[in-house]
């Protein structure tokens, strides 16, 4: 018996690694309890991104509340459609224009940290690379023959692929190993990377706005449980003693 | 005055309906072996899990919207503007791969210790029973959130009914209600999870108790506390309160009444078990991928297929064994047999020992394998198929259909070890 047990634990592990992208993440290393981070991706989102993405099941006043941010001073700064403070964060994009302009219509980003992960957004916002054979004259590592431009250029240059040439079922194949920016932006490298960081960290929190509140509960919850495990431990042991 | 109250309702009700008496015959005085251990947790595991889900259930289904324009959109408001929505919707998601989890430790148990064997052959029937139910009521639940892969999921396995000759095509439109997965097939499976299955599904659990209580309940050491009427000198009857019904036929040995020394205990496993259920509720409600799949937090689209689609993990076994047969209909065949084999136990096992305690050795490593080749077949149908995975299938395919070969032979002249007279483990 202790045997199958053992053999089973053996084998977990195996599960873990059942799925995992091709190509190696970055760790983004944000953090949600950060709330100037989540501040800072919030006031990016708005600018840079909600142009083209809607995050259409959040609402302004609930990620106002959960990121720090006063009503009043979010309303003022960051909703720039005149929309409510109670509605959801949507754009005015036109269905048909988007998909003339980019060839299918950019996604929802509410729930992106869940379909793929907070590592991959933040290796995807760093691994825009030149390539002039592309309608916008950029490419993505993590996202080949990507439809949108890389709007985050000012802020990070313009990032040029680094290549290697590696070895792969006999056969010389030239991968991207990386990208390098030509230092033509607003920032310098470690600034880009808190934007990336900030981004996923806001992406992430829009994601799942509960987890914070959830992982708070949680511990009362297991706290709780651990005590009364040992209650119901030893009221079973005081009622077993007629059990002989 | 007060007590004179109570014992003056009771009677009321008494001389209507058969409270006491049903109290007293299945929980005061119902008679369970003392011996039973951690494996014997999971019966009434599986209780709190279905309690756990028809609870949460309910207060779902207020919130949600069952088509397929507002289907995707409800979930999401109920995981965000619901007050303690998110808690709902990750304690009934995370109920259901744990409604699988207890379930199968509680088919193993029933494995180990002969308790398939006469005189539970129906019992366990029941048990299968529950466990198609279930099965059925995961993957119609699993549709609901109409993500990407409850939409491909569900395309995958209706076109499995599609192999079967003749009927094929015509039945999997007559599940679909469509000629591919929509709003129709949402809205009937929507009925059927909510209010079809679960019934069906209560009403087996309720039929599995019954026939527990006729027979009584096996035990580590697979030997019979009901001995025969006169067999048993008076001071090794148990010394504990039992019930006529049970008393009047048998002579009974080593029990002890269900309440309250299983009641007490079997609190100990539940909380034991919340602890772990909750550690997963608050803080990996996804599990990595296995509770909630990455793919279905993106809305189902008909245009655009996910890169892999798998079931959730709990299918992910039986599918392996689907993929791993080339020809499509004799996949399916393997598959449903995969199933059958295990409603077949009572009748593949022709061994007179229950328990693996007192079987012969081979029994121990057939069933060692089988538990093996059940872990690797979950894993390779969670995965991507390569070609080692593919023959590594086939390979497993053989050895869980061998198990019950194996069984089938070795169990009738098997060499098994002396029983004891009486539970003292």
């Amino acid at each position: 018996m202790k045997k199958l047990i053992v053999g089973l634990f053996v084998l977990l592990p195996m599960f873990a690694m059942a799925s995992g992208p091709s190509m190696p993440l970055m760790k983004a290393g944000n953090d949600l309890t950060d709330k100037a981070s989540l501040q800072r991706g919030a006031k990016l989102f708005m600018n840079y991104c909600l142009g083209c993405h809607q995050m259409q099941y959040q609402r302004y006043e609930r990620t106002f509340r959960d990121i720090g941010i006063p009503t009043a001073i979010g309303e003022e700064q960051l909703i720039f459609d005149g929309s409510k403070v109670g509605s959801h964060i949507k754009n005015a994009i036109v269905k048909e224009d988007a998909e003339n302009w980019f060839g299918a219509p950019p996604p929802d980003l509410t729930l992106i940290s869940r379909v793929k992960s907070p590592d991959y957004i933040y290796t995807y916002l760093k691994s825009f690379y030149k390539d002039d054979s592309r309608p916008f004259g950029v490419n993505n590592v993590v996202f080949p023959s990507v439809g949108m431009p890389h709007v985050l250029q000012e802020l990070q240059g313009v990032p040029t692929a680094i290549t290697e040439e590696v070895e792969e079922h006999g056969h010389t194949v030239t991968k991207i190993v990386g990208t390098v920016s030509d230092g033509s932006g607003e920032m310098s490298d470690d600034e880009y990377d808190q934007v990336a960081r900030d981004l996923t960290n806001f992406f992430e929190y829009v994601g799942e706005p509960s987890r914070l509140e959830s992982k708070a509960l949680g511990i009362k919850v297991l706290g709780f449980l651990f005590i009364l495990f040992i209650l119901a431990f030893l009221l079973k042991k005081e009622y077993w003693r007629d059990v002989h | 005055m007060l007590k004179k109250l109570a014992t003056d309702t009771i009677d009321w009700i008494d001389q209507r309906i058969p409270m006491t008496r049903v109290w007293n015959m299945h929980l005061a005085q119902y008679p369970t072996p003392k011996n039973f251990n951690f494996w014997y947790f999971f019966g009434s595991l599986a209780i709190l899990v279905l309690v756990n889900q028809i609870l949460t259930g309910i207060w779902l289904t207020m919130n949600y919207v069952p088509s397929s324009e507002g289907a995707f959109a409800s979930v999401e408001y109920i995981m965000r503007d619901v007050e303690y929505g998110w808690l709902l919707r990750y304690l009934h998601s995370t109920g259901a791969s744990a409604f699988f989890v207890v379930v199968y430790m509680h088919m193993f148990r029933g494995m180990i210790y002969g308790s398939y064997q006469k005189p539970r052959e129906l019992l366990w029937l029941f048990g299968m029973f529950i466990l198609l139910v279930l099965m059925a009521e995961a993957f119609m639940g699993y549709l609901l959130p109409w993500g990407q892969m409850s939409f491909w999921g569900a395309q995958v396995i209706i076109s499995i009914f599609g192999a079967i000759p003749i009927i094929g095509d015509d039945l999997t439109l007559w599940i679909r209600g469509d000629y591919v997965i929509s709003g129709a097939t949402l809205n009937r499976f929507f009925a059927l999870h909510v209010i079809a299955l679960p019934l069906v599904l209560v009403i087996l659990v309720f039929l599995h108790i019954i026939a527990l209580h006729e027979v009584g309940s096996n035990n580590p050491e697979g030997i019979e506390i009901k001995r025969k009427k006169g067999s048993v000198k008076e001071e090794d009857k148990t010394k504990f309160k039992i019930h006529e019904y049970y008393t009047d036929k048998k002579d009974i040995v080593d029990a002890i009444p269900f309440h309250p020394y299983y009641t007490v205990k079997d609190i100990v496993g539940v909380v034991g078990f919340l602890f772990f259920f909750c550690a997963i509720v608050f803080f990996a409600p996804a599990m990595n991928g296995f509770f909630l799949e990455g793919p279905n937090f993106e809305a189902a689209n008909p245009l655009k297929t996910p890169e892999h689609i798998f079931p959730v993990w709990y299918f992910t076994p039986f599918y392996a064994i689907l993929r791993a047969i080339p020809d499509k209909l004799l996949g399916v065949i393997a598959m449903g047999a995969a199933i059958g084999m295990l409603a077949l136990l009572p009748w593949i096992d022709r061994g007179k020992v229950k328990s693996v305690r007192y079987r012969c050795g081979l029994h121990k490593w057939n069933l060692f394998g089988f538990v093996i080749t059940f872990v690797i077949l979950g894993w390779i149908g969670a995965t991507p198929q390569t070609d080692f995975k593919t023959i590594l299938s086939q390979i497993t395919t053989v050895t869980y259909f061998m198990f019950f070969v194996l069984l089938f032979v070795y169990s009738k002249n098997e060499v098994t070890k002396p029983l004891p007279e009486r539970l003292t483990k």
